[in-house]
């Protein structure tokens, strides 16, 4: 395979080094290398990290690859930085057998461009019924950690109890979206001062609230490891930062777009805004970005979701909810926690790979820099500013919340094992 | 005026205030002849593009249309092919490439016509959208209150019922406040929204404290469904704490009016020695719907008198 020597880019935005990269790992990282044969590649100016790695993408496939299928989606978590995502279940059907997560995973190891880590659903069918088999899953060539009804609530406390305590036998993990469902039927936006106006059904920051008070409870109960999706509300950051206190082993994520965007977005009904957890106040964005940056939540997670055209140009009501992450989640942290002195450079990659990782039990992604370890990483243009249009997309869909904004940092390069899967800022698949 | 009609907010009070007046000029050119008709509007199109079954409103638009000698285009979607929500858009194309100059809309989702005007170069009259507005009720409202009490500044208008699930109640808080009245809103605590506080209003839970000092009551329509999602006990125990009955409505200050948009719940949010007592507003406000739909169409389309 070819070697790569990348020169002079920085390390965490440290001081500029060469980086070596050779038969998949980092072989060395120094200054002045010289390497006969390699092929060098300039990155003077550019920052390096550890690729990123994703606990909640949607790829769609098998089922909506209208929408995105497991190549489109690797593509764009490519062009994001992105070495592993995390698929989440919710396909049609459910990846809630070894027979569909193998599935998954094998449609990611053809792509070639990211690692794709299945997700398990916890129960069948995402029904909230009965366990689906979660050791099956775990033994399976997918090597599911994983496991998430994501989309659906694993609301009745019994079950979710249980399937806390079954994964344990595999070093499992359930990620929990947090939504009590009978507080928010037929929910369209943040409840408050804008939904009242708006006339839209408000999604109650309480039934958010109320479950993780609750699973953090039940994990604290049974010595099980609890992920919580995409929080979004102040109060979640408050009961998280108690719980942590308290000894529960609970980890938790944030989206992009609840670190940058309020529910403001909803003012003229366009649905591309329209997204579960809804965006929520500026003092829930404030206390996010707060939470991020003292790790009281792990990771910055995408929730990318795509969404055919038919399925967003229509009434808000009528629209499903979800956005695109992948290709501009670098971005928005870097807009949200680098340029606002949140987050250092090292904060980023232990919150967008390191972390995930752990959570994930990925011992390949989320490693340092480091000679010896596995060649993941990305480079980043942080000086460039652009505007986000999203035709240019790699989706195959175009619900991103940033069309028409300005957003800092291109991602120039990123290599998966030693090989390039992006280079100009162009996969290469 | 804007190019919409979507909401209230999208008149200022020199602009609701031009509306009153047109409608009222309306009323005056039209009133003693035998063929009510103008010739203002002749040659340009109106679609009602109902969603949602609405006999009373449509006929309203439809009438103020045809007064100004417009073509009218009757859609009904509920029910036929394009009642699903992707193809809205669709429906708004088709409509302005057969050469729609406004669309009148009805939809049971918030915020369509606001959809609608973003897809469309015509002007768009939000006829009532989900739980969102109906600002051309909300202007007869003010037309009737004008007409009877004379003014709407420092007017007391107390609005009762279901405000969380009513675009009337939005339209009006919003209208009434941009011409100068002070609104309370009365409900059962269950159906005020979270974030009325940032409402230009009051808030009470206790109708007969605010009766004595209320120029107007607007009863809105509360659906009896609403027990089963536990808004409130019993349709008996509604109408016992905030139902309008001759009891209650004899506490009301001397020229105080009665209104209600329609359609009532006799027995249920308004009894009917209420609804049919000289306080009464509720046949002119049918009266007054087209006069103020013929100034809105009149203003929004510029139309000139020959
Ligand atoms: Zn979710």
């Amino acid at each position: 395979m070819t070697n790569y020597l990348i020169k002079g880019a920085k390390p965490y935005g440290g001081e500029a080094a060469d980086i070596f990269l050779k038969d998949g790992r980092i072989a060395s990282i120094g200054e002045h290398l010289r390497v006969p044969g390699a092929d060098v590649i300039d990155a003077a100016g550019l920052v390096a990290l550890p690729g990123l790695v994703d606990l909640h993408t949607h790829l769609r496939e098998p089922g909506r690859e209208d929408a995105e299928t497991v190549e489109t989606g690797s593509r764009a978590a490519a062009l994001g930085g992105f070495t592993a995502v995390h698929a989440m279940a919710n396909t049609d059907p459910v990846a809630d057998t070894a027979g569909v997560v193998e599935q998954v995973w094998r449609l990611g190891q053809q792509a070639g461009l990211v690692d794709v880590v299945p997700v398990g659903a916890v129960t069948v069918g995402l029904k909230g019924e009965r366990l689906a088999e979660l050791g099956a899953m775990a033994d399976s060539a997918a090597r599911v950690r994983v496991f998430s009804d994501d989309g659906m609530c694993v609301s009745d406390p019994a079950l979710m109890r249980r399937a806390l305590e079954y994964v344990k036998a595999f070093d499992g993990v359930v990620a929990q979206h947090a939504e009590e469902p009978r507080l928010t039927v037929g929910a369209q936006m943040h409840e408050g001062d804008r939904s009242a106006r708006l006339g839209l059904a408000g999604w109650p920051a309480a039934a958010e609230e109320a479950i993780i008070a609750r699973d953090v409870l039940l994990a604290g109960h049974v010595g099980a490891r609890l992920h919580v999706c995409h929080v979004s509300t102040a109060g979640s950051v408050e009961l998280l930062r108690w719980a942590k206190a308290r000894g529960v082993q609970v980890t938790a994520e944030v989206t992009p777009h609840h670190l940058l965007l309020t529910d403001a977005c909803a003012e003229g009904y366009d649905p591309v805004f329209k997204v579960n957890p809804p965006l929520r106040t500026a003092e829930d964005v404030a206390a996010l970005r707060a939470g991020l940056a003292d790790g009281t939540i792990d990771a910055v997670a995408t929730d990318h979701a795509p969404h055919a055209v038919e399925d967003k140009e229509s009434e808000w009501a009528a629209a499903r909810p979800g956005m695109l992450g992948l290709e501009q989640a670098l971005s928005v942290v870097v807009e949200t926690m680098v340029e606002t002195g949140l987050l250092d450079w090292a904060g980023v990659a232990d919150r967008m790979s390191v972390r995930p990782a752990v959570i994930g039990r990925l011992t390949e992604q989320g490693r340092p820099l480091a000679p010896g370890e596995p060649a993941n990483l990305l480079l980043l243009d942080p000086s460039t500013r652009a505007t986000v249009d999203p035709a240019a997309l790699a989706s195959r869909s175009r619900n991103s919340p940033y069309a028409g904004r300005e957003l800092p940092g291109r991602v120039v390069a990123t290599f998966l094992r030693g090989v390039p899967t992006v280079l100009d800022g162009k996969a290469q698949k | 005026m804007k190019r919409h009609l979507l909401e209230a907010a999208d008149l200022d009070r020199a602009d609701a205030t031009l509306v009153l007046d047109t409608a009222a000029q309306i009323d005056a050119a039209l009133a003693g002849r035998e063929v009510k008709k103008l010739p203002t509007l002749r040659g340009r199109t109106v679609v009602n593009l109902f969603f949602e079954d609405s006999t009373r409103t449509r006929i309203s638009f439809e009438l103020a249309a045809k007064r100004l000698s417009a073509d009218v285009i009757n859609f009904s979607a509920k029910g036929s092919s394009v009642s699903k929500g992707e193809s809205l858009k669709d429906t708004a194309l088709t409509l302005e490439a057969m050469g729609s100059d406004a669309i009148v809309v009805r939809h049971h989702a918030s915020g369509a016509p606001h959809r609608l005007a973003s897809w469309v170069k015509g002007s768009v009259v939000n006829a009532g959208d989900g739980t969102h507005e109906h600002p051309t009720q909300a202007l007869l409202d003010a037309y009737t209150i004008r007409q009877r009490l004379g003014r709407l500044e420092g007017v007391r208008v107390a609005l009762v019922g279901d405000v969380l699930h009513s675009r009337v109640a939005r339209s009006n808080v919003g209208l009434l406040h941009t011409l100068g009245a002070e609104v309370t809103v009365v409900a059962p605590p269950t159906l005020v929204p979270v974030g009325v506080g940032s409402w230009p209003v009051e808030v009470s839970y206790d109708l007969d404290a605010v009766l004595p000092k209320a120029d107007v009551v607007m009863m809105l329509r509360v659906q009896a469904e609403r027990m089963t999602a536990s808004f409130f006990p019993s349709a008996r125990e509604y109408s016992r704490r905030y139902g309008l009955d001759a009891r209650r409505m004899a506490t009301l200050p001397d020229d105080a009016i009665v209104m209600h948009p329609g359609p009532m719940n006799r027995g249920m949010e308004i009894a009917a020695e209420v609804a049919d007592s000289v306080r009464s507003t509720i046949v002119e406000q049918v009266g007054n719907g087209v006069s103020v739909r013929m100034a809105v169409l009149y203003l929004l389309l510029g139309g000139r008198s020959e």
